[in-house]
Parts: structure tokens; sequence; C-alpha cells
């Protein structure tokens, strides 16, 4: 890194003020630090730091809430804090570009994706002809290794996968070789496999075109990857920034160090005892989805394929894979969601797989289900005691009784009790998630399905909710499908775990024994693409 | 996509079936005995009881059905009482006016309202969108006779640059049509525009909120193609199915309309054989204006489907 060159991206002293009557009055306050060419710089924090509103300032695309009340920022020179809405216009796209987190919701949904690359071309170099512009578009595609261009750019977003459309995305920002792109969350919503390959992607276009990136993340793990220098963003202020050595291994500031511990690590359970009869015993399950296109030629999706495994009684086993896998398709055929094609779902000795009409009502209690997004899964309009207390009273426990044990439950999983009487909007994700716990135990099921459920949660919640799980099992001890697809947390909470790739269980086995001996190649390729670590590096994360 | 023409157009027929079904229904309801009102009043009972035989009125309600359905699927409407003329060459003889004057409120209303519409989204809050707000509510709550008259009477009689009624045919004299045109489109294009304003901005509005308005902000993009090209194509689909319901809303319009400015359409028709009992030809007319309305949102569904890759199955 040559320090004498002047840097691409100075954020002097910046704040950004909030409309009034807010918690605090600055969602971002005083902030400053630089981006160098051939750098990666990763502000990190957690929900509400203020990173995220720090980047749409530099781009100068803040909420029309929000206005700069303080500070400058320095883009190759020219102060942008000063610049005209035209000046931005020309300069959002050319100079500077920006990678979104959720690569969906991100594109236009009725444009094809080489068109949206195309764009920017046309917006910028209005004198490109058609043919430059197709040609150029075809080569930013290859660039970010996209399969058979000059076919997927005639596709729509929603034809193409998630991992496709993020490379839509760092293509459309790498058109004209910005000096500068900012990724927020670039890699959240991907893969871990995709996010790695994504991660080097970046490193390698840094070099090629000569630019810094202004990477935006809550992940450590991406962190002691690829960043050059780190920001650590908390309420709005820097708290600390430096190398990632240095922020990683010696964090100077308490909420560094907070963060840094409660990053997932791999830490195995104790040894499960062996035990005789499983809760759950499940046996050839094979779920197809068909679509049928034009000309009527159907076309199948195996979703599960053969899946057969067991759950001991206290035990937690932990479904892992990426998307497409069949993780959740499997939770929703537990659940009877979906029907299955074939196989045999035993619970306490009686075939789910089988019952339907009211014996199916009835018997669901024994199997509940938590969600991953915790603000979604409560209804907004009804008391969290009313949600609570709905399915005992359905199935036949007296209402003062159903009340009295969810205000047991409620101290339970770490609320109080009054928390009855409130909305869900009045709690944190982190609360809420309490709160869909303790509806599942509340109708004392045999068995819980959790569907990715700490996945919407920053890190320090995340391990408090982990934590949540490991006293519960304690006290109460139940047994539990854990669908995630962060092998961490796995190995957190997982007695056993199955790996899953195509629909079909690759393997399966103790947590230990698994993640440190896998025997399936694709078991490995997972964990050689977590980010930050192997289970058996020594580096610090 | 062909399939999903041939699924709409294969889903049309139940509906028609069921109009059809209503309609027979509510006309042996109805009071009085329509044979009686054929014969006249001076009629005897054997003339009442002739006319009901020559009607097929003696028959079993089944049959009765059958028949109706059966003529109906030939394309027979059966024959005016007051004309002797056959309804469907009657329906035929008034079209020319209604479907110029339709199609000239709804050109007008697509031309002005979702430009309007999508302006105010855009400056939402500002003088333009209370403005907009504000028309579109006088538009939706005035009566489309006022609006006639208010029109005929600020435009013809006052400043006397318009003629006050009447109708020329585009075929005869193209720029006499146009100046006939003119005030009878315009109030009917009135209410429908109040409809349709409304719900672009709504639908923009939403759409402004969305992600990637702001990664085209982001890649450079100027308000304008931000507006017309990325948020407009993406509301399409809510704007172009209100147009689609909108045109029951354009019939009833039409029938006022027609009477208003003396124009000698389908909308006059109906008004002359509902006064007239002309029971034939309301049958008639309800089913043909049933079958327009299927059409048209057979219609939307296929357009729908152009505009959103997502609705293509």
């Amino acid at each position: 890194m040559n320090m004498s060159l002047a840097p691409i991206l100075e954020v002097q002293n910046l704040s950004v003020a909030l409309p009034a009557g807010l918690d605090r009055r600055l969602a971002v306050d005083g902030v400053g630090f630089e981006v160098h060419r051939r750098q990666i710089v990763c502000l990190i924090g957690e929900s509400g730091s203020g990173k995220s509103v720090t980047a749409s300032a530099v781009m100068s695309l803040l909420d029309k809430a929000l206005t700069i009340s303080g500070g400058k920022i320095v883009l190759d020179g020219e102060a942008i804090t000063e610049a005209t809405a035209e000046r931005l216009c020309e300069l959002r796209g050319d100079r500077m570009a920006m990678v979104f987190q959720e690569p969906l919701t991100a594109l236009n949904p009725v444009m094809r994706v080489g068109q949206q690359i195309a764009e920017v071309l046309q917006i910028h170099k209005p004198q490109m002809s058609a043919d430059a512009v197709e040609a150029r578009v075809i080569e930013l595609m290859t660039d970010v290794r996209l399969p058979n261009p000059a076919l997927l750019m005639r596709s729509y977003p929603h034809q193409i996968s998630g991992g496709q459309r993020q490379r839509i995305m760092i293509a459309m920002a790498l058109a004209l070789e910005p000096a500068l792109i900012i990724a927020d969350e670039p890699t959240t919503a991907l893969d871990v496999t995709t996010q790695a390959q994504i991660l080097r992607l970046f490193r390698e276009l840094l070099t090629k075109h000569d630019s810094g990136i202004l990477l935006i993340t809550h992940d450590f793990g991406v962190v002691s990857d690829v960043a050059d220098r780190v920001v650590v963003m908390r309420h709005g202020k820097v708290v600390e920034s430096g190398s990632p050595q240095q922020v990683l291994t010696a964090p100077s500031h308490d909420y560094t160090k907070a963060l840094i511990d409660a990053v997932p690590k791999f830490r195995f359970r104790p040894e499960f005892p062996a035990s005789e009869k499983p809760v759950l015993d499940v046996r050839d399950l094979t779920l197809v989805y068909r679509s049928s296109s034009l000309f009527g030629s159907k076309r199948e999706t195996r979703a599960l394929d053969h899946v057969s495994f067991s759950v001991a009684a206290g035990e937690t086993l932990g479904i892992v894979g990426e998307s497409g896998s069949g993780k959740t398709s499997l939770g929703k055929c537990l659940l009877r969601f979906e029907t299955a094609e074939s196989g045999e779902i035993f619970v306490a000795d009686k075939n789910l797989a089988t019952l339907s009409g009211e014996a199916l009502r009835h018997f669901r209690r024994n199997i509940q289900m938590i969600f991953q997004d915790p603000y979604k899964s409560l209804n907004p309009r009804r008391r969290v005691g009313a949600s609570l207390i709905e399915g005992p009273v359905q199935h036949g426990t007296s209402r003062a009784d159903a009340i009295e044990r969810a205000s047991e439950l409620m101290e339970l999983v770490g609320l109080k009790r009054d928390a009855l009487d409130r909305f869900p909007h009045e709690f944190s994700g982190g609360q809420r998630q309490r709160i869909c716990i303790a509806r599942a135990l509340a109708m004392e099921p045999a068995i819980i399905i959790a569907d990715e459920p700490v996945s919407a949660l920053d890190v320090s919640v995340q391990a408090q909710v982990l934590k949540l799980f490991e006293e519960l099992r304690r006290k109460i001890g139940f047994s539990m499908v854990f669908i995630t697809h962060d092998l961490r947390i796995a190995s957190n909470i997982c007695d056993r775990v199955a790996v899953m790739q195509r629909g079909k269980i690759v393997e399966i086995g103790p947590t230990e024994q698994l993640f440190c001996r896998p025997a399936h190649d694709y078991t490995r390729e997972l964990l050689a693409a977590t980010p930050g670590q192997g289970p058996r590096s020594e580096r610090a994360l | 996509m062909v399939r999903l023409m041939l699924w709409r157009i294969a889903s049309a027929i139940p509906v028609m079936l069921i109009v059809a079904t209503i309609v027979f229904v509510l006309l042996r309801l109805s009071p009085g005995d329509p044979a009686a009102v054929i014969a006249g009043d001076t009629a005897g009972p054997e003339v009442i009881a002739r006319v009901r035989a020559e009607l097929g009125l003696d028959r079993s309600i089944p049959v009765q059905y059958l028949t109706w359905i059966g003529e109906l699927a030939r394309g027979n409407l059966g024959v005016s009482i007051l004309s002797k003329q056959p309804v469907l060459a009657q329906i035929k003889d008034r079209l020319e006016p209604t479907l110029v004057l339709a199609f000239s409120a709804m050109v007008i209303t697509i031309l002005f309202a979702v430009p309007l519409g999508a302006i105010a989204a855009w400056r939402h809050n500002s003088w333009i969108d209370r403005a907009v707000m504000a028309l579109s509510v006088v538009g939706f709550s005035v009566p489309v006779f006022m609006t006639g008259y208010i029109l005929i009477l600020c435009l013809s009689i006052w400043a006397d640059i318009l003629p006050v009624q009447g109708y020329v045919s585009p075929a005869s004299d193209p720029l006499g049509a146009v100046s006939h045109l003119i005030l009878p489109s315009l109030s009917l294009a009135l209410l429908f525009m109040a409809l349709i304003a409304r719900v672009t901005r709504s639908s923009v509005l939403e759409i402004l909120g969305e992600d990637f308005i702001r990664t085209a902000r982001a890649k450079g993009g100027n308000n304008s193609r931000i507006l017309w090209r990325h948020a407009l194509p993406n509301a399409a689909v809510p704007i172009i199915t209100v147009i689609g319901l909108g045109v029951a809303l354009l019939i009833s319009g039409v029938v006022v309309t027609e009477s208003v400015f003396n124009l000698p359409g389908v909308g006059r028709l109906t008004i002359d054989a509902i006064l007239a009992r002309d029971y034939p030809v309301v049958q008639g007319l309800i089913m043909f204006f049933a079958l327009i309305y299927v059409g048209v949102n057979m219609l939307i569904d296929i357009a729908c489907a152009f505009v959103d890759p997502r609705v293509r199955l």
C-alpha cells in the first residue's frame, strides 16, 4: 500500500442528524476515516450503529428525513458534501458505486439484468454504440464469473440465483471502474460458499481496477478474511479503528471486545449419551415439487430425497446446508405444512405422515416451530399473552392455567411477567425471539423445529439467544431440530449434525466428529468456506 | 404466454354462462307478464296466450332456459319488441358512436391521468400533489351529467367554440367528428381520470420506496429516468388492473354521456329499451356489456403478463 498517495475517500468529522423526537439526535456523530486505493476498509457494527447511514451519506443517498449536519466527505480530492445534485448524478455510478445487501430487491424486477448493467454505461457514456455497450456488459459479466453471459443477460432477476444476482450487482458497480466501491453487507444474504467466492472476487477486482472498497459488515469472520483496515462503530460513533490484527487480537475498547466475544466460535458440546428410544424418527422422507412449463412438460424438483434420521429425547439435531439444499422443506414436511411424497415421520410412535384432518390438528401440538424472523412471526395486533395462550386453550387447557403457564415461561425466557400485556412492536428483535421460543414451549411439544432462529439477530443478541436455548435445555430438557446455515452456531448447540445437499443427507454424525473429521467432500467445502476460520485453525477468530 | 391466453379465454366461458343464467332468472323473477306487455293494453286473453306460445313462455322453465342458452350460443339475441329488428343487428348499428366515445375517453385518461399521478407521487406532499388529489376528488364526486352540462355551458354556449350535441362519424367527416367528440369524451374521461390518477399516485409512491430505486440512484440515474424508466413500469400492473376494472365505470358513464350529448350509441339504446320495457333488447345489452367487460379484463391480464415478466407462466 502506497501511503504517499492521497486517499480516495476521506470522511471528516461527519455528523448526520435524525428527525426530532427520536431517542438520539444524531444517527452519525463525528465519524472520520479514510479509504486508500487497493484497500478494503471494513466498517463494522451492530444494527443501529450508523454504519449504513454513513455509507448512504457518502453516496448522497440519505433518506429524506436525514440530513448531514456537519463534517465533510472528500472523494478523490473533491468535496462531495458541497456538490450540486447534477454533479452527484455524474459521480454516482462513475466515480463511486454501491453494492447493496439484498440483491433480489435491489434489482429492478421488470428489467432484464443485462439492461440493468448497460444502463450505467448509457447514463454516463451516451456516446457509446449499442454494440459496444453489449460487448462491455458481456465482458463485465465474464469478469464476475457469471456463466454464459450472452444468454444470462436476457434473464430477469427472479430467474437467476441469489449469488448470480449479487454478481450482477457487482458487475453493475464495476461497469465504469469507479475509484470507490461501497458494499453494504454484500454477502449477508448469500450462502457461505458463495460468500467466499464473492469476497475473493472483491479482492481480485481491487487490484485489477486499482480502486478502494468500503465494506460494511456485521461479521467479524468477513473482517478477518478481507479487511486491510477496520473501523468499529457504535451508536453513531467510531469507537475503535486500526489494522485487523490490532483490532481483532488486541481490541482496546470494551465494546469491540464484547463484539468479538459474541462471534460464534466452533465450540463443541460434551458427547450426548446414546439413548434408547427416539422422539422423532424419520424414514425415507421424499418430497417432490412439480411445475409445468409452457407446453405441458413437467419439471420435478426433489426437495427431499429419501431422508432418514432420528432425534433422541433431549437431543438437538442440527440440519446444515446451503440455500436450496432442502433444510427448510424438511422443516415444513415435519410440521406437515407440506405433504411428503413417500416416507414416514414417527413422533411418539405415531406416524404423522398419514394423519389428516382433526387428528392431524390435535397431533400438531407435539411439534412446534420457531421461525427465522421474529419481526414477522408474531401477530402485530395481538398482545403477546394472547399469542402465547391461544395454542394451549385451543387444545383444552383452561384459560387461567394457560395464563399461569405463560407467565412462568416469560420468566423462564428472561422476560418480565407483564410482557404478556404488551404488543410485539414494544420489544427488540432478541426479545421477540424469546417470546417465540416461549410460544413454542407453551404447547409442551415432544419436539421443537427451529428454522434459522438466530440468523436475523445481531451477534451479541445471537449469543444471548443461544445461551437461552442452552439454559432451557438444562431446565426443562426438550428435543429439537435446529436448522441453520452457520456451522459455528450449529457446533454450539447441536449434539449431532446432518449435512444436507440437494435434498439428501450426505453426512450425519456427532457434531465434533463430523466437523473435525469430515467424511464427505461437501462437508469439507462448507467448513472451508466458513468465514474467519476453520474449526481447527489456531487463529484468534 | 400462449397457455395463459388460452386459459383466460377458456375461463371466460363459465363467466358468460353465469351472466346468462342470472339474466334469465332476473327476468323470470321480475313482476309482470312479458306476453301481456308485448301484446299491448288492448289485447284479450287469447291474444296474450298466442303471444305467450309464440315466445315459448308456455313451456317449462328448464326448457326455456336451455332454449335461451342454445340461442345465445348461436349468437341469436332475439327480436326487439319495439322495432321488430333482431337485437344483435340493432346493437351493431349503434356500436360505432359508443366505441369511438369510450376509446377516446380511454386515450385521454391514459395520456393525462398516468403522468399526473406519477408526478404527484414524485412531488409527494407538494402543491402539485395536493392539486392533483383535490382535482381527483372533484372528478370522482361530481356526476357525469353535471360535468357534461357544465362543459356544454362553458365551451359551447358561452365560449361558443364547440358544438352542443350530436354525433358525426369519423369516417365521413374526421374534423367534425373530433369537434363533436371533445366534450362528451372529456366529461366521461374526468371520472375515469380521477380514479386512474389516484391509483397511479399510490402505486408509484410505493415503488419509489423500493430498494431498486436506490440502486438506480446509485447508478447516477437522474430524476426523470428513475421516475419513467424504473418506477412507472413497476407500478404498471396495479394501474392496468384498475383500468380494466374501471371499464364498468366507463360503461355506466357511456349510458349517461350519450343521453346528455344526444349520441346515437348503445348507451342511448339501453335507456330507450329500459323505458320501453323492450325485454329482449335489455337482455341482449346486458349480455353484450358483460362480454365487453370480460373481454377487456382478459386483455388486461395478458397486458399484465407483458409488462411484468414475473406474471408470465
